[in-house]
């Protein structure tokens, strides 16, 4: 009996239509959280966890019954929308999920309480776009999330409401609307060419022409805009900078990663069959850049929260090395992705929650004036110190993990510049990173009064950081996980 | 049999556990503190004596994890590993007792004795590292450990030698990993064996082989001091004397020597690496290193900056013995790491005393200290002789065995080096013994400690004396069985012969 | 030269107008407004590719689209105008703060 009642529920919870969960479960969050604010912070925590679990189920039922496709309302494409998950789109789920469930973690303790009632449904309405997106198989459902996701996104970074934050988000508006239309437009021409919008059914269709040129350019174009790839990243250290320090954590470990999945799986599917090296040569050429150019504007900062957004460009960059370096079947250079990608939104979300408790302690972020914060917030600084681990690339961390693929993609392909790139582009960070780390120990030169830190923020940045390390020894599952179903793997679509 | 897949994970566990929970320990909780730290450091004595047991006895130890997609963690318990990881386990219950004692009263020892733990953790991770990921895992471990042991102190002049050592140590745990990558790419394996595994590389890729080589011994000579790459060490001087005893002996410094010898011999094969030419220019580095270290260390007066300039030509006999290419050499270069070790840390445990006791931080204000501390000073003597070179101390076999090694092969140049820097190390230690010995001493000391009617704490004077002792032991005792040198030679014949 | 294809440049010339105004014009109104001409001119030529040869029905997708997209743009101006609003209130005027050297 004991066996069949484990199976049952097993059988039971395989069924449950996780997909759809992952949607209308947040939503239905943010519109509870926007009626009553009472409520909000047990919803919110509840539906972040609810969130995770069903996470899990998805992953489950994946490696269960292979790729996942569902209609819904029964309307299939190319009329209706229909959510997909492989592995691709687990591992960002799993990303937002994680990183998720710290944030609103911490933001129980961060924000007072008129914040508070506004931050929580614009966050599980975040939550929502980026859950969808993730799951969206049509190039048309993934413009309607990308904006969702941009306009609650600009809507989180105004929260504090003083002239900086305004400014950075009004410049986020810009650039995120922007993007968005040139993305739309990329859309248009590619339905008028090919009748569909569905990801796959194009990716079957697609044959070079010069409106798909145009239109590959301007989706590309829109898309790296939004992931604040060099020379476009001008509008980002200012909305990362200005926010309150969850909302600057959600932005750079999830948001810009949602634009460069798009741009990934579009790649994938569209742009190779065609033979594109030059984009790919040129989207290398500007992630070299972004790390460069990000890693020494890092390096020039005085405030904390801008020296972590500037190296949120340059870790960026890295994600785009591996365009040049994906050549036929070798999959080294897009399991590079994969870890790096993960690990750097662990680590980036812990270090703007650390930046958010720094701020809480002594009312300023200047990193001169860290005053001894190593003996008095310890879990802070040794957060601080496991996440810096990951971005600068030393083991063991997931950091370590995608630099080392991706440095053998490149050595194998024996493109030194690029290998030249990510060493010197470790060794800045390596700068940045002990920078904060060496003012830790010291005094500050004016005695200051400090405030007490909740034990809930440090744990939840330690933990984030934690988790990046940890990384480093997972590596083996996480990429199995993430090669299941197209298109890193060579299974077919289910049914 | 499952001790033999896990006791050497077990090995490393057994400090990097307590360091975690010393962690979260208050300040005031000194006895759980102490406690923790010699249960930690006991306990790692005792895995070690099971496993050389064990391997005596023909069992095998090996702790496989899978890390990347086709490298796996390895950690192996073979001959070099446990003569290093023998050393490290020993070293470190003498410097553990010798820190309770230096850092008593002093703030944030919780902070301080975590570190300690973690630096410990990586220095016998990077011992028993099977293969080269594992060992560049663990030796940024050991960086990332060891800074903020040196910074401990949170001054400006801390914080800059803390500086100074990430910038040197960093990039050269970035050439070692794009050399290591490199050789991944061409060969498609990183595991340590005998007489290498690069054989399988075909002629073409030889100008290759020659940088990785480069690449690979530049970033492990960093740590290991190689002139020019040595600059960040007298700057670390500024840490607590129990971290200066920990890196010069045991830790950051032997680790970059025990690297470029897992390099050498198991990686190319010293024969490959000789047939591509690599070896010649090696050994003159490492002359370089010796005499340059020696003549610096004539010219200071701080006697942690003369030791540290000492040490940058000592640990220089190692590689001088890896780039001969010969087993007598081999032997010569292998048992140093032992013996500068025990010889090198009695000097420092020495310099720490004094410093602690009587104030003492220059060699001019050393008039006289041997009357007042004997116990210290015939601690010191018998390390500074063996430095020498002077029978019976273990330094001396070392030596002897560096220049036989070097006759044998028709490298004659390399007796005169060795000529040389004894003779340099005599010009540098013997007017440190003059002094202390034969001097009248000042009527006031800089800065007195009193401790009664003895000469001072037992715990800053029993590591010294031991750790002296088992340098005279190891040079006395050197043709009994399971001496260091025994333990060398079977090496050699394993790195020159088949197994 | 068909009526879809003189729609189609039509839209093609208003997204380039915005684009030119949203790049060029300081004032933050006229940015939004040069926003909502982009968004026009790709509505544009949505409803125009959406004309299939002969007397057939039009595609009905695109159509849905350009609805789906006008829902879309409200909201965004929308957000768009209250944090106009908000900034005007905060510095005076309705422009993009130069960037502070932090």
């Amino acid at each position: 009996m004991r066996v069949e009642s484990s199976t049952l529920m097993a059988a039971i919870f395989l069924d449950v239509p996780w997909a759809v969960v992952l949607i209308l479960l947040p939503l239905a969050g943010a519109l509870v959280c926007f009626i009553s604010p009472a409520v909000a912070k047990s919803v919110v925590l509840l539906t972040v966890f609810a969130n995770t679990v069903s996470v899990a189920g998805l992953a489950w039922q994946v490696m269960e019954n292979g790729v996942y496709r569902h209609a819904v309302g029964g309307w299939g494409a190319p009329l209706g929308i229909d959510l997909y998950a492989d592995g691709l789109s687990l591992l960002m789920l799993l990303m937002t999920a994680l990183v998720g469930l710290a944030v609103s973690v911490y933001s129980t303790a961060y924000f007072d309480q008129p914040q508070a009632a506004r931050f929580w449904p614009l966050w599980l309405l975040l939550l929502t776009a980026l859950n969808a997106l993730f799951l969206a198989a049509d190039i048309f459902n993934i413009y309607v999330t990308l904006e969702l996701m941009g306009l609650s996104a600009v809507a989180l970074s105004a929260l504090s409401g003083g002239k900086d934050a305004l400014g950075g988000a009004m410049r986020y508006l810009l650039a995120t609307l922007l993007g968005s239309l040139l993305f739309l437009f990329g859309v248009a021409l590619l339905y008028h060419g090919f009748g569909s919008v569905d990801i796959i059914i194009l990716g079957q269709r697609i044959v070079a022409s010069p409106i798909v040129w145009a239109a590959l350019a301007l989706i590309t174009a829109g898309l790296t805009l939004k992931t604040a790839l060099f020379p476009l990243h001008f509008w980002l250290p200012p909305a990362h900078a200005s926010a309150p320090a969850p909302v600057s954590a959600v932005l750079s470990a999830l948001v810009v990663k949602a634009s460069f999945y798009i741009l990934l799986r579009l790649w994938l599917e569209f742009f190779a069959p065609l033979g594109v090296e030059d984009i790919g040569t040129l989207l290398g050429l500007l992630g070299a850049a972004a790390v460069l150019w990000g890693s020494v504007q890092a390096l020039r900062q005085s405030r904390l929260k801008l020296l972590v957004a500037y190296s949120t460009v340059a870790q960026i960059g890295y994600l785009f090395l591996a365009f040049p370096l994906a050549v036929g079947s070798n999959v080294t250079a897009w399991n590079a992705v994969a870890c790096l990608a993960l690990s750097h939104a662990l680590a980036k979300a812990a270090m703007f929650l650390v930046a958010g408790n720094l701020l809480r302690f002594g009312g300023h972020d200047r990193i001169a004036d860290l005053d001894r914060v190593v003996q008095r917030l310890p879990l802070t600084v040794a957060a601080f110190a496991l996440a810096g681990m990951s971005i600068m690339g030393l083991p063991p961390s997931g950091g370590f993990v995608g630099k080392w693929l991706l440095l053998e993609a490149a050595l194998i392909q024996g493109r030194w510049d690029l290998a030249a790139v990510m060493m010197i582009g470790g060794l800045m960070a390596a700068g940045y990173v002990f920078k904060v780390l060496g003012f830790a120990f010291t005094q500050a030169n004016i005695p200051q009064k400090s405030k007490a830190v909740p034990a809930t923020m440090e744990w939840a940045a330690l933990l984030l950081a934690v988790a990046a390390v940890l990384l480093g020894f997972l590596a083996v599952p996480l990429l199995a996980l993430v090669g299941m179903g197209m298109p890193f793997g060579s299974s077919e679509v289910g049914p | 049999m499952i001790w033999n897949t896990w006791l050497p994970l077990l090995m490393v566990a057994s400090s990097l556990l307590p360091g975690l929970v010393i962690f979260g320990l208050a300040e005031e909780r000194l006895r759980l503190r102490t406690a923790l730290n010699l249960l930690g450091a006991v306990a790692k004595l005792v895995l070690v004596g099971w496993m050389l047991w064990g391997v005596y006895n023909g069992q095998h130890y090996e702790t496989r994890l899978p890390l990347l997609p086709d490298l796996e963690l390895v950690l192996r318990a073979g001959p070099l590993s446990l003569l290093f990881v023998t050393l490290s386990a020993v070293l470190w219950l003498l410097t553990t007792i010798y820190a309770i004692g230096y850092l008593e009263g002093s703030p944030h020892r919780s902070r301080f004795f975590g570190f300690f733990s973690l630096c410990v953790t990586a220095t016998v991770g990077v011992a028993m590292s099977g293969n080269l990921i594992t060992f560049l895992l663990f030796y940024e471990l050991l960086t990332l450990s060891t800074y903020p042991l040196i910074v401990h102190r949170g001054t400006e002049e801390a914080r800059r030698a803390g500086h100074s050592y990430l910038i040197y140590t960093l990039c050269g745990g970035a050439t070692l990993l794009l050399g290591t990558v490199w050789l991944y790419t061409l060969t498609g394996s990183l595991e340590f064996t005998p007489r290498g595994f690069i054989h399988t590389v075909g002629e073409e890729h030889r100008l290759a082989l020659v940088i990785i080589f480069i690449l690979m011994i530049g970033g492990l000579g960093v740590k290991a001091a190689l002139v020019p790459l040595h600059g960040w060490l007298p700057r670390a001087m500024v840490a607590p004397a129990p971290v200066s005893a920990l890196l010069h002996a045991v830790a950051v410094v032997k680790a970059g020597a025990f690297g470029i010898v897992r390099v050498v011999y198991e990686v190319f094969g010293v024969e490959r690496a000789a047939i591509l030419g690599l070896t010649g220019p090696l050994a003159v580095v490492a002359a370089v290193t010796i005499i340059y270290g020696s003549l610096r260390a004539l010219f200071q007066d701080d006697l942690k900056r003369r030791l540290a300039f000492s040490t940058v030509s000592q640990v220089s006999y190692i590689v001088l013995g890896v780039a001969i290419v010969g087993p007598v050499a081999t032997i010569g270069g292998v048992v140093h790491l032992v013996h500068q070790g025990l010889m090198k840390i009695t000097l420092f445990f020495c310099a720490g005393n004094v410093a602690e006791t009587l104030g003492i931080h220059k060699i001019s204000e050393m008039n006289g200290v041997g009357r007042r501390m004997p116990w210290t000073m015939a601690a010191f003597t018998v390390g500074a002789l063996g430095m020498i070179g002077a029978p019976p101390i273990a330094g001396f076999i070392s030596k002897w065995y560096l220049g036989q090694g070097a006759l044998e092969v028709g490298q004659n140049w390399v007796v005169l080096v060795l000529a040389g820097s004894s003779l340099l190390n005599a010009a540098y230690f013997l007017p440190i013994l003059h002094r202390a010995w034969f001097l009248e001493p000042p009527a006031n000391w800089p800065h007195e400690h009193d401790f009664g009617n003895k000469e001072t704490a037992w715990t800053l004077l029993l590591p010294p004396v031991i750790t002296a002792c088992l340098a005279l032991v190891a040079g006395l005792l050197a043709a009994a069985p399971f001496s260091p040198l025994e333990w060398a030679q079977l090496i050699s014949r394993r790195e020159f012969y088949q197994p | 030269m068909n009526v879809a294809f003189l729609y189609t440049l039509v839209g093609v010339g208003l997204f380039c107008l915005g684009l030119y105004a949203l790049i060029v014009q300081a004032h933050l109104l006229r940015k939004i407004l040069a926003f909502n001409i982009m968004g026009s001119g790709i509505f544009l030529v949505l409803v125009a590719l959406a004309k299939r040869s002969g007397n057939a029905i039009p595609d009905p997708v695109p159509h849905a689209m350009v609805i789906t997209g006008i829902v879309v743009a409200v909201s965004a101006t929308a957000l768009a105008l209250t944090l106009i609003l908000k900034l005007t209130t905060e510095t005076g005027k309705a422009e993009l703060p130069d960037e502070g050297g932090e």
